[in-house]
């Protein structure tokens, strides 16, 4: 099947300059899971301003990669990461960086929604409790209404805070979960195939979501739904078989790819 | 003697009619028919229309023979000359049989030497009789079932039949079986509370279980009070073992899940396991031996003067230790049922292991460690041979932990030991407290199982 796909409109109103200083950059970065090798040569750029996706077929890395940014790998026994990768210029792999403060930093939504069996304010309140971000009572409330506001929530459920997380719709799940990444004030948020547990219209308000995130929050977001990176991007990397085949401003990599390769897959040849 | 032979006579007609159904089988086979069903089933199928019914029929038979033999015995001359008091007659009878049999050369009592051929020749008519039917049974079932033999017959779905009729007998036993153990302990309980008031036996506080046997002798009267085993009993199961195996058993939980390394864990979790194998007779030894003096000194030293060395505390520690397993491996379960999903939410926002653990991990594996203590605190108060070992025999209502209490098994074992009448409040009293003891079990399992499963559902 072959469709056009209409690249992100926001993108033609960009000045066509080069980018600034990235957020997160990530040089030569490959992850070992034993003797063998699921990923290799990733270079990459994530802007505070922009939403870079990760596309291509299943198995083909993006996942793990995703994974390395905030350092979920290491609970992975037997995964090794090499390459460098830097948030703000510091090497977040380096012993002195502490991954507690990294992941505080750097949020992620997974693939299928994992709202914790509390309350939806309990849930929302899990992570500034942690780190401490509210001193009061009334500053924990503050936090967990902006946070829910944000992730676009607070009208479905501010009458029912104390209801169980479990008990909301997959899609509100799903926003439950945005919403409480964003209640410990990330810098980055990554989301795996946020989307891909979601029935379309949930999926829609998802997007819309992260076009009002953007600006606020560097977005990562993985995808294997091609229209939804073109859709939700401005900066996409195409991954095939645990290599980055290219990566660039999704204009570029939907209508004008460099590598043959990016080529095939986003005309349906393959994936 | 015969009936063996019948028996044995059966269950080859079964095999040898199997084998000739699965020829035949075969047989249409050969002729081109594609069979409803393989040859086996054939076979199995009338195997079990030779075998089952004639079995049946030979374990009716032995216990009505028995009666007919006895029947014919006294109808003899010499049998009607047996004397009319029943413990009198049935010595003899038994005597009879034994001669009979072989088992024994002469009896004390004249006429059951006598007796003996007559016995010996009831018993092999009657045998012979039931024997034959039995055989004729296994022949005629075998014969019918052989003509149903044909291309469409369905006898796949006849043996399944047969199979599930098999599955739900084997189960209704064991139902049957705990039935049974209710009732027997209801109708002595029931004898008991005719000669005990209800109200005493749960709401009294004294235990002192004895009953006169003259009006005016010392401690004639008794009391059944059950309050102060039930106390003892919780005290030592419910509260000092749970306080041990508690915090161990689900500390362990912990580590074994979330931060053993798999060849580690390879290694503790069967090692903590083989707690669970050791005889409680042998926590037992070491309870009574080892640490009730431990207890007991530690007791005197910190100036607690009525230090036991049959000390509550020395039961309830080392039946702790029995039950950590337990604690441990349910807690175990239900931690490693909690999606990964949720660590890695956890561990995603920031969280540190003992703060996911702590936050996440724990509320929501907690139905099931609740379940897990609750099957373990079931399984302590039920629990006899430490007690009777370590436990006292003083029914004390006493919070002092270096004390001797008493539990409702360690008295059951010392009502029904020794010598007894059979029909004292005194020994019918053990009866009364195992089926309050086997409630108040009941109750647990029934509400632990119901938390598990409910806990189950909330991630299905």
């Amino acid at each position: 099947m072959i469709e056009t796909i209409v690249p992100n409109p926001t993108e033609s109103d960009e000045p066509s300059v080069v980018d600034g200083p990235a957020k997160m950059s990530a040089r030569k970065v490959g992850v070992f899971y034993g003797e063998k090798q699921a990923l290799k040569d990733v270079s990459v750029d994530i802007h505070d301003d922009k939403v870079t996706a990760f596309i291509g077929p299943s198995g083909c890395g993006k996942s793990t990669f995703l994974r390395c940014l905030n350092r979920m790998n290491d609970t992975i026994a037997g995964a090794r990461v090499v390459g460098d990768i830097e948030l703000d210029g510091d090497d977040i792999y380096a012993s002195r960086m502490d991954v507690v403060q990294l992941r505080a930093r750097v949020g992620m939504v997974f693939q299928k929604p994992n709202p914790f069996p509390k309350s939806i304010y309990e849930n929302v309140a899990y992570g500034p409790r942690i780190h401490g971000l509210a001193e009061k009572k009334d500053d924990l409330d503050g936090i967990v209404e902006k946070s829910l506001k944000r992730a676009g929530l607070w009208e479905e459920v501010k009458d029912r805070l104390q209801e169980s997380g479990t008990a909301l719709s997959g899609g509100q799940q799903q926003r439950l979960c945005i919403a409480r990444a964003i209640a410990v004030d990330p810098e980055v948020i990554l989301m795996d195939e946020p989307c891909s547990a979601l029935d379309p219209i949930a999926t829609a308000k998802i997007e819309e979501l992260i076009h009002e995130l953007r600006g606020r929050y560097a977005i990562a977001i993985v995808t294997h739904n091609m229209q939804q990176a073109a859709r939700v991007s401005q900066r996409t990397a195409f991954f095939h078989l645990g290599e980055m085949v290219e990566y660039g401003r999704t204009k570029d990599i939907f209508t004008n790819p460099v590598q043959q390769r990016t080529q095939d897959y986003i005309t349906g040849r393959y994936g | 003697m015969t009936l063996s032979i019948a028996l044995v006579a059966v269950l080859l007609l079964a095999f040898a009619a199997g084998l000739f159904a699965r020829r035949r089988a075969v047989g249409l086979r050969g002729g081109g028919a594609r069979l409803n069903s393989l040859p086996g089933y054939h076979a199995f199928y009338v195997a079990l229309w030779a075998a089952l019914p004639a079995l049946l029929l030979l374990a009716i038979w032995t216990p009505v023979q028995t009666g007919l033999i006895e029947q014919s015995v006294l109808s003899s001359p010499v049998g009607q000359k047996l004397p009319a008091f029943d413990l009198a007659r049935d010595t003899i009878l038994t005597e009879a049989r034994e001669i009979a049999a072989g088992d024994r050369e002469a009896g004390f009592n004249a006429e059951s030497s006598e007796l003996a051929p007559i016995y010996d020749a009831a018993t092999s008519r009657y045998a012979a009789v039931g024997g034959s039917i039995a055989i004729v049974f296994a022949l005629l079932g075998a014969f019918l079932s052989m003509r149903r033999i044909g291309v469409d017959f369905r006898a796949r779905s006849s043996v399944e039949r047969w199979v599930m009729g098999l599955l739900v007998a084997a189960s209704l036993i064991a139902i049957l079986t705990t039935l049974g153990i209710v009732l027997s302990l209801l109708f002595e309980s029931l004898r008991f509370f005719q000669q005990v008031p209800i109200t005493e036996f749960l709401f009294g506080t004294t235990w002192s279980p004895q009953t006169a046997i003259r009006a005016d002798q010392a401690g004639s009267s008794g009391a059944f009070g059950s309050i102060p085993l039930f106390w003892g009993t919780a005290f030592i199961g419910a509260i000092i073992a749970m306080i041990v195996a508690i915090p161990l058993g689900l500390m362990s939980a912990i580590f074994l899940t979330q931060y053993s390394p798999p060849k580690l864990r390879a290694w503790l979790k069967p090692m903590l396991e083989i707690l669970a194998g050791v005889p409680t007779v042998v926590y037992g030894y070491f309870a009574a031996l080892t640490v009730a003096p431990v207890i007991r000194d530690f007791g005197i030293a910190i100036g607690v003067s009525s230090a036991s060395s049959e000390s509550a505390l020395a039961a309830g520690l080392v039946m702790g230790i029995m039950i950590i397993p337990f604690v441990s491996s349910m807690a175990d379960d239900s931690i490693a049922a909690v999606p990964q999903a949720m660590r890695d939410g956890s561990l995603a926002l920031g969280a540190t292991k003992s703060e996911t653990i702590k936050k996440v991990l724990l509320p929501a594996a907690l139905p099931g460690v609740v379940g897990g203590v609750l099957l373990a605190v079931s399984r302590a108060i039920g629990e006899t041979m430490i007690v009777v070992m370590a436990a006292g025999l003083a029914a004390n209502m006493t919070i002092n932990p270096f004390e001797s209490v008493t539990t409702v098994t360690t008295q059951i074992v010392q009502l029904l030991t020794g010598d007894q009448e059979f029909d004292s409040a005194k020994t019918l009293a053990a009866f009364a407290l195992g089926l309050l003891l086997f409630v108040i079990t009941l109750i647990l399992n029934l509400i632990a199982l119901r938390v598990v499963r409910k806990y189950r559902e909330a991630y299905e």
